[in-house]
């Protein structure tokens, strides 16, 4: 195995490592952002799911202590809900191949 | 088995963490979660370093089970709570190897990891110490495991149930989606295998649906009652996952985790593979 990140399991990886060096943003959809509270605070430890058009469950992950998350989808519509101890939040979006920056807030 | 017997409540847990006797250990694939803070008193089982084989591609044989249970201070008469994160993925997936190797008194914490973050319960950072045991494990049940060429046999005749993401199932994708997407093998999924995603029996806060919900989400999908059932995903854990709402929450005999999953048929020269969102024909 040389590919760095073919992860041989299906855990999430580390959500504030960059992007590792073998990802091509020519054919990926990159959804990434910081989780944050109403006040800008960046939430750690927060669960963000991604879901498809139709609602129905994607991923999922772990933000890192800054709030990161990181998913790596496909064009189209979708929609992240977020879960935290500070609360829970929502945000739809029109993903285009590349990397998806978003800004995801939650609130008790 | 039943949910009673299988599963525990968080707060079941945090009243019996200094019972003797219950030994609770987080399972996950990515450790540094324990590492940060854990349920007190937990061990933790890392799911690449201690359950699969370094070398072999296969998971742990009876003798290093019993090294690791043993050398972990597990005993054989130990009420084993299993969680993690993942929705409990790792930990179902353990959940299947304890009872593979016959553990008496295994259970998985409802809900995991994200359960006790989302209601706020404490952690801990301490490494307990455990004495060493002499643990000894049954030889391997493999009626609840599935081999590839049962597989490619059970197509038309058994259930099969993918339950990775449709979009995995209809092989737009080869990965889930917080993974990079570039894999060697094809997409696709097993002729005739019904999809019915993992997520599907999971509350948004990682506990199980109710016994009647459950029954309700397999039987619409087609799921055949008079027939034996093999689940399968990627690399094994998420079918666990199902393997364990299946045959340890709704009781359903002969149900079995093909741990070779995707990652194994999806290489294989010569099988069929279906694409699309429809289960294909025979």
């Amino acid at each position: 195995m040389t590919a760095p990140n073919t992860a041989a399991g299906c855990a999430a990886p580390d959500q504030s490592a960059p992007l590792p060096a073998g990802v091509d943003l020519e054919k990926e959809t990159v959804i990434t952002g910081v989780l944050r509270t109403t006040t800008g605070e960046p939430v750690g430890g927060g669960y963000v799911r991604l879901l498809d058009s139709s609602g129905e469950f994607t991923a999922e992950v772990v933000t890192s202590p800054e709030g990161l998350f990181r998913f790596f989808a496909a064009p189209g519509q979708w929609t992240l809900r977020a879960l935290s101890r500070q609360g829970n939040g929502d945000l739809s979006l029109d993903a285009t191949r590349g990397v998806n920056e978003v800004g995801l807030n939650v609130a008790a | 088995m039943s949910r009673d017997s299988a599963l525990v409540s968080a707060d079941w847990a945090e009243k019996n963490l200094e019972t003797p006797g219950v030994v609770f250990v987080e399972v996950d694939e990515d450790t540094t979660a324990y590492d940060g803070g854990h349920i007190p008193g937990a061990i933790k089982l890392d799911w690449k370093k201690d359950l699969q084989d370094p070398v072999r591609r296969d998971f742990v044989n009876q003798e290093q089970f019993a090294q690791l249970l043993s050398e972990r201070g597990i005993s054989n008469d130990d009420t084993v709570i299993l969680y993690g994160g993942n929705n409990n993925w790792f930990a179902a997936y353990a959940y299947w190897y304890f009872k593979l190797y016959g553990h008496g008194d295994v259970k998985l914490l409802d809900g995991g990891r994200k359960k006790w973050e989302l209601d706020a319960r404490p952690y801990s950072k301490d490494l307990p110490q455990r004495a060493r045991t002499s643990y000894t494990p049954q030889a391997p049940d493999l009626s609840i495991r599935a081999f590839r060429d049962e597989v490619v046999q059970a197509i038309g005749a058994k259930n099969l149930v993918d339950v990775r993401s449709p979009d995995e199932f209809a092989g737009r994708l080869l990965a889930p989606a917080h993974l990079p997407q570039e894999q060697s093998q094809r997409g696709g999924h097993i002729p005739t295998a019904i999809n019915v995603p993992w997520s599907k029996a999971a509350n948004e806060d990682g506990t199980f649906k109710s016994d009647e919900e459950l029954a309700k989400i397999y039987g619409e999908a087609g799921l055949d009652q008079s027939k034996d059932t093999i689940a399968y995903c990627r690399i094994g854990e998420r079918s666990s996952h199902t393997w364990f709402v299946l045959k340890e929450l709704l009781g359903k005999e002969n149900v079995k985790n093909y741990d070779g999953s995707w990652t194994e048929y999806g290489s294989l020269i010569g099988v069929p593979i279906a694409l699309g969102d429809e289960p294909g024909k025979a």
